[in-house]
């Protein structure tokens, strides 16, 4: 029965070339618009770490207090005295503190000139906490931390660059006229957004090249190549001074696995916090945030409004292309009546009109999809001309995104089907009959 | 031409006509919505920058070493100097970030010291006594900055200029009455600042939504700063010798010191360059919503002309009856017009709403303004006008139908 009402719907098809070629475009551009900038918005709003969103979380601690704070929110970092004072207070067994900093590298041959490279200055549970992959060797350890190593690790790609990718481990690497020592090379790791690096950055740009050990680089007066901000009168004057100083400019994290830690971290931070105002460096209540990264990432507006308003409106037009359709079907299917009505004379069910008439939507349906897949590969290339290079290419074919294209134009045609299937089934047999 | 028997019709395809009208509805609102995110789009790229663009290029200039401030000084001044002697530059400032760069540095400004709400931010540039001849800003009131008032300073070293330099925006936010010149304020400093000049327009370095309440509201400092880094210069050409200045400036600061980074790519970038970038979502997005516009009246006009096919094909033997009693190829014709137009009225008078709704939608989701009534109007009798044409040629087969076809079997 479905092979002939497929036959059936087919040459159907077949007899309006005009009408089906309307709707198969309706649905196509219809798919394409909206698959391509939903292609955009899961690459810059989906989950970079899915397998520890819910256990990473930030702490935010109001060091600014209400006359400077962001309408009541306390600053998306921490300043060098409040960092410093939770790591030292290990209230959680993981927690990694981090900033970018920019060095320049001399590649080996002899006359090469200097290349930039970025990186984070970083702790090192970082490694651990956010799962990072190792090519070769692994991270640092607390201990290197607190004997402050001139520890590096590279990444896979800056590694090809520095040393053709062979394992470095071991070798030593020279930043900015110091020498480090590489003791890991991580496999490619980016998690895109890069939630742990989105306070005053896109969380889209280019990935790190290397991560030092962070109580190094502070050694080095290594200063912070990412966001800083300051409030009030600025009065530091040099890099110690820099360090008491009211700037946040330093990313915390912290690991809390259940409820409880959570629970738990958040009255460590009120009390670290009615400490402060105890002890007269705050002069406001405790205010503090414990965003997991979900959280955060929504807190920060990672996703481009560009992004959201595109997706928006391109499913906006696949709507109206979808009442284009059910208008196109109606008229497609009551042309038919005739037809409808010899069939129901002949023993028909209704039930029996309404699944061929559904069989030929989906038909349509698949054939918008098939146009739609093909309109969304070819608009594939010209994303780079709707978002910036480094949202662009994130965007990009897949199966599930062939399968969705496909599952998403044949639902919603079939879906629009209903009612000009269901007209056509309530056809009258004997109607039609006298009138012919 | 009676509207009566019209509605009549009407009311016998009840699920066709609205169809049509909620498809008229639909694009309306989205046309109108796209049209302004389009309209408000491309102002933002023509935002000027006050700069002498067509003769502007900036050099990211990143250290191979890591100097002391002092070091870092001298070997800007040196740089300075080589691309002084590079053929068509006509002048080079230092600076820690230049017009339209995205993000960078800005201060909060009060007009006391202990001022508890900030009066309003303004992006801080710092740069020599070349500052404003190189860029090429206009400056409508007061002076440029003297060569012995310019400080050294390094990264994380207390600044105090005692001087500024301001954009009229700026100006006239802190001082309404257009009596800013010689008056004070301060920026995050202990010690008051003096503005001896305004310029024109001096555009933020940072242009994103952010930076719109303090739009064009931007400073510049008299001071060297080391940072440790590396640093922009901004260079300026004679007409025309642009280009040829971007490729032998690079290769000239790499001749006098090799332990420079430069990057191939955007390392060295025309003022054209950094606009075309800075808007590049903007673009992006005009581009977009004018791709989906287009296709969107496309698709519903191809909808109207269906529709009206299948509902002239249906009333093939009332057209006949109606031409055998003397209606003419003019009646037929402006029958189906009528018809058409009635609906699109419909259409666009729920459309108005939707077009209202999902712009406060989007004012409070995404901050776009508030559409004026011109979009609106211009949308009504777009979207009207592509109905008519969109019917007129069923309609005109209709019209052709013979009276003969009276007497024949539907």
């Amino acid at each position: 029965m479905l092979a002939y009402y497929s036959q059936l719907g087919l040459r159907s098809l077949k007899r309006n070339p005009m009408l089906t070629a309307l709707m198969v475009m309706a649905i196509g551009f219809g798919v394409a618009a909206s698959m391509i900038t939903y292609s955009v918005f899961r690459a810059v709003a989906g989950d970079p770490i899915p397998a520890k969103s819910s256990q990473l979380f930030v702490p935010q601690i109001d060091s600014w207090g209400p006359q400077y704070n962001e309408k009541g929110e306390p600053p998306g970092a921490l300043n060098y005295v409040d960092a410093m004072a939770l790591m030292r207070a290990h209230q959680t067994p993981h927690m990694a503190l981090i900033y970018q900093v920019m060095l320049s590298a001399l590649p080996h041959d002899a006359n090469s000139v200097p290349v930039s490279t970025g990186g984070f200055a970083t702790t090192a549970d970082f490694f651990t906490m956010f799962n990072v992959p190792f090519l070769y060797g692994s991270g640092w350890n607390a201990a290197e931390d607190d004997s402050r190593a001139a520890d590096v690790v590279l990444t896979q790609d800056f590694n090809q660059r520095m040393f053709g990718g062979a394992n470095s481990v071991g070798k030593s690497i020279t930043l900015s006229g110091h020498d480090y020592r590489i003791v890991g090379v991580t496999k490619r790791w980016d998690p895109s957004p890069r939630f742990y690096d989105v306070w005053g950055e896109s969380g889209f740009n280019d990935p790190p090249d290397f991560y030092v050990l962070l109580n190094r680089a502070l050694d080095l007066k290594m200063d912070n190549a990412g966001r800083n901000s300051c409030r009030g009168t600025i009065t530091y004057n040099g890099w110690d001074e820099f360090l008491q100083s009211n700037c946040v400019w330093l990313m915390p994290w912290v690991e809390l696995d259940t409820a409880s830690d959570v629970a738990n971290y958040r009255r460590f931070l009120e009390g670290y916090s009615s400490d402060q105002q105890r002890a007269g460096r705050f002069g406001w209540a405790p205010n503090v945030r414990l965003p997991d990264v979900m959280k955060w990432l929504e807190v920060q507006h990672v996703v481009p409004p560009e992004s959201r308003i595109s997706l928006i409106v391109a499913m906006c037009f696949f709507v109206i292309c979808l009442v284009n359709t059910i208008g196109l079907l109606l008229a497609k299917f009551l042309r038919r009546a005739g037809e409808i009505g010899v069939r129901r004379a002949l023993g028909a069910t209704r039930h029996e009109i309404y699944a061929q008439y559904l069989i030929e939507a989906a038909a349509v349906g698949l054939a918008g999809g098939l146009l739609g897949l093909l309109l969304t590969i070819g608009g594939m290339s010209g994303v780079g001309l709707l978002f910036e290079p480094e949202i662009a290419r994130l965007a990009h074919v897949d199966f599930s995104l062939i399968g969705l294209t496909f599952a998403v134009a044949i639902l919603a045609t079939v879906a629009a089907a209903f009612y000009p299937a269901w007209r056509a089934a309530q056809v009258q047999p004997a109607w039609q009959l006298k009138s012919n | 031409m009676h509207i009566q028997p019209i509605l009549a019709a009407l009311r016998r395809h009840k699920a066709g006509t609205i169809l049509i009208a909620l498809q008229i509805a639909l694009t309306l609102a989205i046309v109108c919505n796209s049209l302004f995110i389009i309209h408000q789009r491309l102002a933002r790229m023509d935002e000027p920058s006050g700069v002498d663009e067509p003769n502007l290029f900036v050099i990211a200039n990143l250290w191979g070493e890591q100097y002391s401030t002092q070091e870092t000084l001298e070997r800007i001044q040196t740089d300075l100097a080589t691309l002084r002697q590079v053929p068509g530059v006509q002048d080079v400032t230092p600076s820690n970030q230049y017009p339209f760069k995205g993000g960078g540095w800005d201060n909060l400004i009060t007009m006391t010291p202990d001022q508890r709400a900030e009066t309003t931010d303004a992006s801080y540039f710092t740069g020599d006594e070349h500052f404003l001849d190189t860029l090429g800003v206009k400056l409508i009131a007061g002076r440029n900055f003297q060569a012995d008032e310019v400080q050294s300073r390094g990264m994380r070293e207390k600044m105090t200029p005692s001087v500024a330099v301001i954009s009229k925006p700026l100006a006239d936010k802190l001082y309404p009455h257009g009596d800013a010149l010689g008056k004070h304020f301060y920026a995050m400093t202990s010690a008051p600042i003096t503005i001896i000049g305004i310029v024109d327009i001096l555009q933020r370095s940072d242009v994103s939504t952010w930076s719109a309440p303090y739009a064009g509201e931007s400073m510049v400092v008299p001071i060297r700063l080391a940072m440790q880094w590396g640093g922009y210069y901004i260079v300026r050409t004679g007409p025309g010798q642009l280009a040829a200045a971007m490729r032998a400036a690079p290769k000239a600061l790499y001749a006098e010191n090799r332990m420079r980074m430069i990057d191939p790519k955007d390392g060295v970038l025309s003022f054209a360059e950094v606009r075309r970038r800075a808007f590049e979502r903007d673009r992006g997005m005009a581009l977009l919503m004018g791709i989906i516009c287009v296709v969107l009246l496309a698709i519903t006009a191809a909808g109207i002309v269906g529709l009206t096919s299948f509902w002239v094909g249906q009333r093939r033997r009332q057209i006949g009856v109606r031409r055998a009693l003397g209606a003419t190829h003019r009646d037929i014709l402006s029958y189906f017009m009528t018809e058409n137009l009635l609906i699109s009225l419909a259409g666009v008078a729920i459309g108005v709403l939707l077009t209202f709704g999902l712009n406060l939608w989007l004012v409070t989701r995404f901050t776009l303004g508030i559409l004026p009534l011109t979009y609106v109007l211009g949308g009504i009798v777009i979207l009207l006008l592509l109905g008519q044409g969109a019917v007129f040629a069923p309609a005109l087969r209709a019209s052709r139908v013979p009276p003969i076809e009276a007497t024949r079997p539907a």
